[in-house]
């Protein structure tokens, strides 16, 4: 009996111990500035443009990483636990990661539904929404809707707005200063999709293939066509059958061009442009792919740039 | 707060007029080729510009608030509503080769496993694991976790593998190798590992330099498998863990860990007759030591006594203490194709038992490499003495390779060396098929 109440009172000092932890040592920083976590570099440098100085933000996922396949580490968990916002991408492309976070998080801001809780899909236009029959068949097929929608500026424009909306409601007296953020970013913004509207008009209608579909967005809004995918599926790695099929397609119609995200093994479209007579370019889907595009428009700029080059216009 | 606060402030004037005409005929551009896209994929004729498409085109635009951004996201989720995530895995098993020890069947769908999980209310979530094998449906695991607890806690209530050291959390379908390490089997009470009903709450603690620092406390009813049984309700078991990671560089991290467990085990089951003080025999007739057999041939009868449980002057425990370490490698630019992970556990054993003590220790270190997207190697070495005599000990090795058609199925091939403290060994191959339907299930960390 007496080891029994020994053993009590150890359990009841080892949990007492970890209940009087000072709270304040992990709890959120009483700073003025809106501590904000995104998943992604580009919800960052959104959040970055329109939060201004007001703001404090970093991302889970870095810009050369393929977004579904980020490893969900603790060392995140004391970035969320702080979070007054975390800005997702939503339509399940951090599914695979994500949710154990969140929930480990001890952050009720930014649990689903919460105040902190922001999701940048619900503001975007986004495209190939499946209908009908969907399933695993057609590869990892997302039933929401394509989640790279951030590589249009239009949903750019509207993601940032629907962000300086919901800082403006986690800090009610700085609205003023994130409208205005917001209204110089739309402001350089539009500017800007004007030059690249004007840059990409020669490569209207342009045919070219992508390693996984990451660009409708971006091909539907200057223009360019997608015609084919070195993945059979999405997230299905290329098979012979299907990587001599393209080639054959390649050759017939005469495409020029291969985009290939920087996390994709460039081996088969190195193949593939060699057997072809196309060119590889490695494009950017997310800001900081490359150490130079520290924002969005950055990632514009640097992959027209690019595709420019590519096509020798 | 209005979705056009932005615009609420300032005099619409031409210009702004201008350019939310513009943002709308751009709407419609989106809706006309989302529509067509999806009528594409629904393998529907590509009809464009038809009449449905723009009446659909022009309901769905004309239902996104004015002078803002189209409604055009899919953050809805609107085809399961309030539906719990459902997922179902199976996990067949087949076994070639001859082990006298520990036969599993050479081939049999050796548990399939659904789980639901959702999100109960602002406060909580609840996961449910469901699995059904060659002896039935059983609850895995059932538990409501408390994600806004104050105070930086995270609260679980339910039935829960418990949290001592790093493979035991884990379900079977999220092992890097067929079966479990040898310490499981000799140390945790079996196969299926410290599985039990209670409490668990964690917690984040200040560390310094960027180190995450968790500990974690646990208490349970007291019965999971051969490792602890309750006979009381006073017989609950109790396990903490402190876990410390640390990120060594942007690809590599290093997790170490310490566990304890402590509860009641089946020496505390022995009955007793007050006859004589020395007739002993627990409930399902094993351990006798005086008496006649029944009529049966199986059944005791003994001299009138009254029985009765606690004869035996103390209680007996079972203690473990664990102690885990896993290196972690993942380049991020390349990390859908290459990886490292190795991992090292050893447990200790404190088995009270009438008769004296049993102290007993075991181990497992294994390496797991990806070769390619789809290809994984791995080894693993086993040690373990038994909890119950740990005289004997059982040492293997295994090689292990996985091959992932998809995120969503797996192959694998276990080659496995196993020596048995009776002076069996054992070689065997056994292979594994895992498939994923339904919800993607994001995997622990």
């Amino acid at each position: 009996m007496k080891q029994k109440r020994l053993f009590v009172q150890r359990s009841a000092v080892a949990v007492l111990a970890a209940l009087l932890v000072p709270a304040f040592a992990v709890s959120p920083a009483a700073a003025k500035n809106l501590n904000v976590m995104t998943t992604t570099e580009d919800l960052a440098a959104l959040a970055r443009e329109v939060g201004g100085q007001h703001v404090v933000v970093d991302s889970i996922a870095r810009g050369y990483q393929d977004p579904h396949f980020v490893e969900a580490k603790p060392s995140f968990l004391l970035k969320l636990l702080k979070a007054d916002v975390l800005l997702v991408v939503g339509l399940d492309l951090e599914t695979g990661w994500l949710p154990p976070l969140i929930t480990q998080s001890r952050n009720a801001r930014i649990q689903p539904g919460g105040a902190g809780y922001h999701d940048a899909s619900a503001a975007a236009a986004v495209l190939d929404k499946p209908s009908g029959q969907v399933s695993r068949a057609m590869g990892d097929v997302h039933p929401l809707g394509n989640p790279h929608y951030w590589l249009d500026p239009e949903n750019g424009r509207r993601i940032a707005k629907a962000i300086a909306e919901r800082f403006a409601q986690l800090d009610p007296e700085d609205t003023a200063y994130f409208t205005q953020r917001f209204q110089d970013f739309d402001r350089r913004l539009q500017e800007a999709d004007k030059r690249w509207l004007q840059e990409m008009a020669p490569l209207k209608g342009t045919a070219v293939i992508t390693y996984h579909r990451s660009w409708p967005s971006f091909v539907n809004h200057f223009g360019v066509e997608v015609v084919g995918y070195v993945e059979p599926k999405p997230g299905i790695p290329p098979t012979p059958a299907h990587t001599l099929a393209l080639i054959n397609q390649m050759k017939k119609d005469q495409i020029k061009l291969i985009l290939v995200e920087p996390y994709f093994d460039l081996k088969t479209p190195n193949a593939i442009a060699q057997q072809s007579g196309a060119k590889v370019l490695v494009m950017l889907p997310s800001v900081g792919g490359v150490p130079e595009v520290k924002d969005y428009l950055q990632l514009f700029d640097y992959n027209i740039r690019l595709l420019k080059m590519a096509l020798g216009r | 707060m209005s979705p056009s606060f932005l615009w609420g402030q300032e005099t619409v004037s031409a210009d702004e007029r201008y350019r939310a005409l513009e943002e709308r005929i751009r709407s419609l551009e989106s809706v006309v080729a989302s529509l067509k896209t999806a009528l594409e994929a629904s393998g529907a004729a590509a009809t464009p510009a038809s009449a449905a498409t723009e009446i659909a085109a022009a309901q769905a635009v004309s239902q996104a608030p004015e002078s803002t951004a189209p409604a055009l996201g899919g953050a809805g989720g609107m085809a399961k509503v309030l539906n719990p995530d459902i997922g179902v895995i199976g996990n067949f098993i087949g076994a070639a080769g001859r082990n006298p020890l520990a036969p599993v069947p050479a081939l049999s769908l050796h548990e399939s496993e659904f789980a639901f999980k959702a999100v109960v209310d602002p406060y909580a979530r609840a996961d449910f694991f469901v699995a059904i094998g060659a002896e039935g449906a059983e609850i895995e695991e059932g538990y409501l976790t408390f994600t806004a607890l104050p105070g930086g806690f995270l609260g679980k209530v339910g039935r829960m593998r418990s949290n001592f050291g790093k493979f035991n959390p884990l379900h079977n379908h999220l092992l890097p190798w067929v079966d479990r390490p040898l310490i499981s089997t000799n140390l945790l009470g079996g196969d299926e590992g410290i599985v039990d009903e209670g409490l668990h709450i964690s917690r984040i603690l200040p560390a310094p330099a960027g180190l995450f620092l968790e500990g974690s406390a646990e208490l349970y009813q007291g019965n999971s498998g051969e490792l602890f049984q309750s006979s009381r309700r006073s017989d609950v078991s109790s396990i903490y863990r402190l876990r410390s990671y640390k990120d060594l560089s942007e690809s590599t991290n290093l997790e170490v860990a310490g566990s304890y467990a402590r509860g009641h085990n089946d020496q505390n089951n022995w009955w007793s007759c007050y006859f004589d003080g020395t007739d002993t025999f627990a409930p399902d007739g094993s351990g006798v030591s005086g008496g006649q057999p029944g009529a049966d041939g199986v059944s005791v009868a003994f001299p009138p006594c009254i029985l009765a449980r606690g004869y035996l002057s103390r209680d007996f425990h079972t203690q473990l203490t664990g102690f885990d370490a896993t290196l972690h490698w993942k380049p991020l630019r390349r990390a859908i194709y290459h990886s490292f992970i190795a991992r090292a556990e050893a447990v200790w054993s404190r088995r009270q038992e009438e008769l004296g003590t049993q102290r007993a220790f075991g181990f497992y270190a294994s390496a797991d490499y990806q070769l390619a997207r789809r290809w994984f190697t791995g080894a693993r070495v086993d040690w373990a003495e038994r909890a119950r005599d740990a005289a004997m000990h059982d040492s293997a090795q295994s090689l292990v390779l996985t091959y992932w058609p998809s995120e969503f199925s797996q192959i694998r091939g276990q080659l496995r060396r196993t020596r048995y403290g009776e002076g069996t060994t054992a070689n065997e191959v056994l292979f594994q098929f895992q498939f994923n339907i339904g919800a993607h299930g994001a995997h622990p960390f």
